[in-house]
């Protein structure tokens, strides 16, 4: 698992004691009258850093991207940047700039002087801004809309300009509510790439809101899964998705089948899951270990289960069960399966030929297995 | 176009005679040659030629513009500020006392503002003269220009602001290039709403106007005390024409600009 932690880069400044943090989060508590929007968070980013905000709609997402814009004052706790504490600091005195979640386009403005806003408050000259502006036109494809005030183009026109209106001044912090939401899955990966580019050539640190866990996946060098004002786990995609640190997370993060038990250690790193009556025991790696017999919930992802008409020879587990639904997902099936104790489990497989009879259909009896490190073991 | 019924066409003859009768009948008596203002005596110009002969019309009118302008602009720009203090400042110490006492004005029967700004003026020794009016007619006008901004700042999507700010500007240049702009049609509605009520006031520039310093409408007032002139008809036939002028020039301009803007649109769309 740590292995795919760390694919291709070795860009990991919080595994190294000595970096310092570009952004920090010290025991921050943010309060709307009574209501404690965020719940002493403490988080560090680093410069560099591609920082993926995750969480369900309310968590506090945006009230983290406007405390750090200067928007909202923290109502305890610190902020600070550089090391210098934040707090007295005007938003326009901060080199950050920030996408807002509802575009905030100026109305009376068109696109082109949209996008040259904020440039034209520095001390940019005036060709300079010009070819700028043109430059972020082409990035984000809109140079035909150069022209249009914002309310006579699209939504996802809209937010193309306000991602171009964010990046033009190349600032050192980039801060992205939603920044690709309402684009087509296409004009996204290519924008998405485009952000990767921007960052490896320009250096600028990311933190970006994403509702998309693919796009969190993707370009993300962390991800921080949130609930309800706090920061569940921070982690990198790889061990978001594969150690989660909660069933919270788990659950969150891609599809995932939880199944309760009662766990006992039969070794170090090993412990065997009972969880219905009549059903095998499960055996399932536990790294950490368990020190006395306790409920926990058993996490397995449903791409990591095989799923066959014969019973299989040899696998650390096998279930039994029968289809109730296929849902077919082009490049994938995922096969509902019931078992004989009433659990549903679900089960993926890659779709390899393009049109393959299906070996296996509603209402057949089917074989489940998985090998013991398949799965996770939670006691959160 | 729908024909209208007979119900409809009565009503609205009926209500236009009820607007407009009046000033046609002063109109027309304005062109009159006679003395008399209730005797036709046959057409004629020359109540024209002897008002623009008497200096103390011409200058009563020369006030009034004055007055106007001058207080119209204070009255907007006190008046846009307070709005935004009531709308933006949120919660602070006396802040529903503030805003009440800003729309107080709005209620306030004319004659006690007037007296109470008299007393004010007597009081710290200034004068009566233009000054004072425009002082006073700033007072009572800039809460309407208030009430009309504000009504506008509250609908203000404050996340543009917040975006000015973050691309650089300071809040002041924040305001000027982004919330100004659009807010600017409640702006000019407030300045021209001040200006009519103040070309308009009778009571608050009786009080506070100087012997030097006559405005149109007490001009006309105390002329008419002493019988309608026909000098008189013939004033206002004019003012009537520069107010016509005036609203039909904006209207034609607006819609002239609409018509320039969705050219513009087309021309866009065409290019893309
Ligand atoms: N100005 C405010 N006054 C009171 N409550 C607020 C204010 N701003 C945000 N909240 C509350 O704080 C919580 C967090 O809001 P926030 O906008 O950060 O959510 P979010 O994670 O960005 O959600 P979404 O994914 O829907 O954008 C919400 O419950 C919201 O109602
Ligand atoms: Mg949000």
């Amino acid at each position: 698992m740590t292995e795919s932690a760390s694919t291709g880069t070795d860009f990991e400044p919080w595994n190294d004691p000595k970096a310092v943090p570009l952004i920090q989060f010290k025991n921050v508590t943010k309060r709307f009258g009574d209501f404690t929007a965020i719940d002493n968070l403490t988080l560090d980013i680093y410069a560099r850093e591609f920082y993926a905000l995750l969480g369900p709609s309310g968590c506090g997402k945006t009230t983290i991207m406007r405390m750090l814009a200067g928007f909202e004052t923290a109502t305890e706790g610190t902020i600070s940047l550089s090391g210098q504490d934040m707090a007295p600091v005007p938003p326009n005195k901060r080199a950050i700039n920030m996408m807002f979640q509802s575009y905030a386009l100026f109305p009376h403005l068109n696109v082109w002087d949209n996008i040259a806003f904020g440039l034209k408050r520095s001390s940019m000259a005036k060709d300079q801004i010009a070819a700028r502006v043109e430059e972020m036109l082409r990035l984000t494809q809109l140079e035909k809309f150069a022209r249009r005030k914002p309310h006579q183009i699209s939504g996802g026109q809209r937010q193309r300009v306000a991602l171009a209106r964010s990046l033009a001044k190349a600032p050192k912090l980039l801060l992205l509510d939603e920044p690709l939401g309402a684009l087509d899955k296409k004009l996204r990966q290519e924008t998405q790439f485009e952000l990767v580019d921007i960052q490896e050539k320009t250096g600028t640190t990311f933190v970006i809101v994403t509702h998309d866990q693919e796009e969190a996946m993707t370009v993300a060098s962390r991800v921080a899964v949130m609930d309800h004002g706090k920061v569940v786990q921070v982690d990198t995609p790889a061990n978001i998705y594969e150690a989660p640190n909660s069933v919270y997370v788990a659950d969150f993060i891609g599809d995932i089948n939880i199944i309760e038990g009662y766990a006992t250690p039969i070794s170090d790193t090993m412990v065997s899951v009972d969880f219905a009556e009549g059903q095998p025991k499960i055996h399932t790696s536990c790294p950490t270990g368990l020190t006395a017999p306790q409920r926990i919930s058993f996490a397995i992802r449903p791409e990591k289960l095989l799923i066959s008409t014969e019973k299989p020879t040899e696998s650390a587990n096998i279930l039994s069960g029968k289809v109730v639904d296929i849902a077919y997902l082009g490049n994938i099936s995922t096969y509902h399966v019931k078992l004989a104790s009433g659990q549903m489990i679900k089960a993926q497989s890659a779709n390899t030929r393009r049109i393959r009879r299906r070996a296996i259909t509603w209402e057949d009896d089917v074989w489940i297995s998985f090998t013991d490190t398949a799965g996770m073991v939670l006691t959160t | 176009m729908k024909r209208l019924s007979w119900f409809n066409a009565t009503s609205l003859t009926l209500g236009l005679a009820f607007l407009y009768l009046p000033m046609v009948i002063l109109v027309i008596y304005s062109f009159n040659a006679g003395k008399l203002v209730t005797v036709w005596a046959g057409f004629s110009t020359k109540w024209y030629g002897s008002l623009f002969q008497n200096e103390a019309f011409m200058n009563a009118a020369w006030v009034t513009l004055k007055v106007g302008f001058i207080s119209s602009c204070l009255a907007t720009i006190l008046g846009t500020m307070a709005a935004i203090v009531i709308v933006r400042a949120g919660r602070f110490p006396g802040r529903t006392l503030f805003s009440g006492m800003i729309y107080a004005p709005l209620v306030m029967p004319e004659v006690i503002t007037g007296l109470s700004l008299l007393l004010l003026f007597i009081a710290i020794g200034m004068d009566r003269g233009v000054l004072t009016i425009i002082l006073a007619h700033t007072t009572f006008s800039m809460c309407y220009v208030s009430v009309v901004v504000s009504s506008r700042l509250v609908a203000f999507d404050e996340s543009l602001e917040e975006a000015a700010l973050d691309l650089g500007c300071t809040p002041f240049d924040a305001f000027k290039s982004v919330t100004l702009p659009i807010i600017a049609p409640a702006v000019i509605s407030g300045w021209l709403l001040a200006f009519t009520l103040s070309l308009d006031d009778l009571v608050i520039a009786s009080f506070t106007s100087g012997p030097s310093s006559t405005t149109l409408p007490i001009k006309i007032f105390s002329a008419v005390r002493l019988g309608v002139s026909p000098e008189i008809n013939a004033l206002s036939t004019i003012m009537i024409g520069i107010v016509a002028f005036g609203v039909i020039t904006v209207s034609l301009t607006s819609k002239r600009a609409i018509t320039r803007a969705k050219r513009e649109e087309q021309k866009a769309f065409a290019d893309a």
